[in-house]
């Protein structure tokens, strides 16, 4: 599904190199993790695959089912089938959340060569999603992400992720600000749309996401690279004795 | 800039160019409003409320020639149950207007109002002149001496339809200038509907006396043609308890003036001026706004929004005066561009003037361009770029836009502006 490898990336504007040669694969239906300390370069690695201007290749490829990501526009990698769930989600204002919704959805269905989806099937269906994350009428009519709790925010990612039904889903540090409660529910919205012909990549500091959507294959990054690679229980070695005893092995 | 002897002076040469209409009622009022002019003289680069803005086509002898745009699109507020009037080139068009008679309302043409006494003999000229301190409007005198129709409209009760004013444009060369009245009764109620380009120059006054517990809604939309010329001028008095609520939509046009100038004479009014404008290119777009507060616990609300893109220029002056004793004011001024490159310009002049020590009035001003984060967002749920500047772009004109009550009114001008931006991408 998502093929990276040996993705070097550097700032646009500086002479700071962030990637240093990621390599990964994700198979479709399979889950990963990516954790790691901060300044390790997860966050450059979502945006650098979705498209976010301010950054520089230097080296490496990234495709997604063959096709090269990093010569699309960030609208043509996700009508190809990619969703980046942001850690910061940004708040617009003057845009209805539901105008953006339809907007998006008929975006790709569009550069897909699909037709629209009638704006009576389109309401049922995100009112259908909306209920499962018990997201209200009102936070669907307000603008975009404003006047949005930090759980309202991460769970309005998901809803756009269950109406957009993605192939490949980078979650960044979807757990970042979120109580118990809210964590469940978001966990609960990503595992409802986990399935055979979908891959996620799910970017995280912490193991107790992990507890919720569990991963297939944990990944330890760090300064630019991938150090290490396991199953779940190397997530809960990060979790019972932190980065320092797996950077020291791999150093 | 020097006279040279030989050149006759340009206030003189209007003035003769023109000829006065000769109704008894208005006749000293065009009189006086004649010497003010006078005394005045048109205006020049040199006048402080003229700094950002050149007059020059606005003041030559001749309008500049204006070509007229040929397009598709359905007449403004066609979709609306509306009275229109129709001037063509500031001529009135009977074939084309509907029957002036309707309940609760009178409405007479201005060139057609002969008697010797008018009710509109105590308004028409009147609240121009009182808006001609602190700040001179010269080419408002000039209207008020000169028009050569207009309507008169008394509100009595509430009409149950808006009066359109429409205003084709189908000369090169026309040189419009219209004068228009609007009295409303203590509790009586109107919508004013104002479209088209009108002519290749026009010049148009709009005074409206708003009673006690009375309300008036004003929605325009300037018309489409890149070449125009316009000034307009709004003078409003508004009364206690009462609401004034005006709307500009403003879509291309080589250069626009449109001076607001509201009086709050009564207590708990409220007062709302908004402007929309979009422009591409050789285009320049003023919004001088004028606000009083004389009375106590008014409201008033100045919300001014610019798109500008290819070198085209926004200006805004904007002024809040609160006399002494005007307490429990509350003023609001906003004031801001979106620069769609960096070719364009808007220029803003923020003015603040309070007597009174128990006021809230706040004022901002902005300049700025598309917000990288929201376009990158959008884009990532695969929303194309010129879609999703459209979308940042609707929505930073929804603040003002957002000023028209009536939802109907709101969603056309909203489909309006919708559809400029899809011509006018980079």
């Amino acid at each position: 599904m998502l093929s990276i490898k040996d993705l070097a990336v550097k700032l646009e504007d500086e002479d700071k190199q962030i990637l240093k040669g990621v390599d990964l694969e994700i198979e479709a239906g399979t889950v990963h993790a990516v954790m790691g300390p901060n300044g390790s370069g997860k966050s450059t690695l979502s945006y650098v695959l979705s498209g976010k201007g301010g950054y520089e290749v230097t080296g490496g490829s990234a495709e997604l089912e063959g096709i090269d990501l990093l010569e699309m526009e960030p609208e043509e990698r996700a009508a190809a089938g990619l969703f980046l769930a942001f850690q910061y989600p940004v708040e617009i204002p003057g845009v209805g959340n539901m105008t953006f919704l339809r907007t998006a959805v008929n975006a790709q269905r569009k550069a897909r060569g699909e037709d629209e989806m009638s704006a009576a099937e389109f309401l049922k269906t995100v009112r259908a999603r909306a209920k499962e994350l018990k997201i209200d009428a009102d936070m669907l009519k307000r603008p975009v992400n404003m006047g949005f709790s930090g759980g309202e925010k991460k769970r309005n990612e998901i809803l756009q992720m269950a109406m957009l039904e993605p192939k490949m889903c980078i979650l960044d540090e979807t757990d970042s600000g979120l109580d118990v409660d809210a964590m469940k529910l978001v966990a609960e919205g990503v595992n409802a749309l986990r399935s055979e012909g979908r891959g996620f990549l799910v970017i995280t500091h912490y193991q107790r996401l992990l507890d919720h959507i569990k991963p297939d294959f944990v990944h330890i990054m760090a300064d630019g690279r991938i150090v290490k690679t396991g199953g779940p229980e190397l997530a809960l070695e990060v979790e019972n004795n932190g980065y320092t005893d797996i950077l020291a092995e791999v150093a | 800039m020097a006279r040279t002897a030989t050149n006759t002076d340009p206030t003189e040469a209007m003035i003769t160019s023109l000829a006065m209409p000769d109704a008894p009622w208005a006749r000293p009022a065009r009189e006086s409003a004649l010497a003010r002019l006078r005394a005045m003289g048109l205006p020049t680069r040199r006048d402080e409320y003229w700094k950002y803005t050149r007059p020059d086509a606005l003041t030559q002898l001749a309008a500049p020639e204006a070509a007229v745009l040929v397009n598709d699109e359905t007449i403004m507020f066609d979709e609306t149950d509306r009275l229109k009037i129709v001037f063509v080139d500031g001529i009135f068009d009977a074939a084309a207007s509907d029957d002036l008679s309707l309940e609760g309302i009178t409405i007479e043409r201005l060139e057609a109002a002969q008697s010797d006494l008018h009710w509109a003999k105590n308004l028409y000229g009147v609240l121009e002149e009182r808006g001609q301190t602190p700040v001179a409007r010269p080419l408002a005198a000039l209207n008020t001496a000169f028009a050569t129709d207009g309507v008169l409209i008394h509100v009595t009760g509430k009409p149950s339809k808006p009066v359109n004013l429409i205003y084709r444009h189908e000369s090169n060369t026309s040189d419009a200038i219209l004068h228009s009245c609007i009295k409303l009764d203590p509790g009586a109620e109107m919508t004013l509907l104002e479209n088209g380009p009108a002519a290749a120059r026009f010049n148009n006054v709009l005074e409206v006396e708003v009673a006690d517990t009375a309300s008036f809604h004003h929605v325009r939309a300037q018309g489409r043609d890149h070449e125009r010329h316009a000034v307009t001028h709004m003078f409003a008095r508004i009364g206690a308890n009462s609401a004034f609520r005006s709307f500009t939509m403003t879509v291309n046009g080589r250069l626009t003036r449109n001076d607001c100038v509201i009086e709050i004479i009564g207590d708990d009014a409220l007062a709302h001026v908004a402007g929309a404008c979009v422009g591409d290119g050789d285009f320049l777009h003023d919004d001088t706004v004028f606000i009083t507060h004389d009375a106590l616990n008014g409201e008033s609300r100045q919300v001014f929004k610019k798109v500008l893109r290819n070198g085209a220029t926004g200006v805004f002056q904007g002024k809040i005066l609160v006399k002494a004793g005007a307490q429990k004011t509350d003023g609001y001024q906003i004031s801001q561009s979106l620069l769609l490159d960096e070719d364009s310009q808007f220029l803003a002049k923020p003015e603040l003037e309070i007597y009174a020590d128990d006021v809230a009035c706040s004022h901002g001003s902005t300049s700025g361009a598309i917000d990288e984060d929201a376009m990158f967002y959008l884009r990532s749920r695969g929303i194309l770029e010129d879609e999703a500047t459209d979308l940042l772009t609707l929505a930073f004109l929804a603040e003002a836009v957002d000023e028209i009550a009536q939802e109907g009114l709101r969603d056309g001008i909203t489909a309006r502006l919708g559809s400029w931006l899809q011509r006018h991408r980079s």
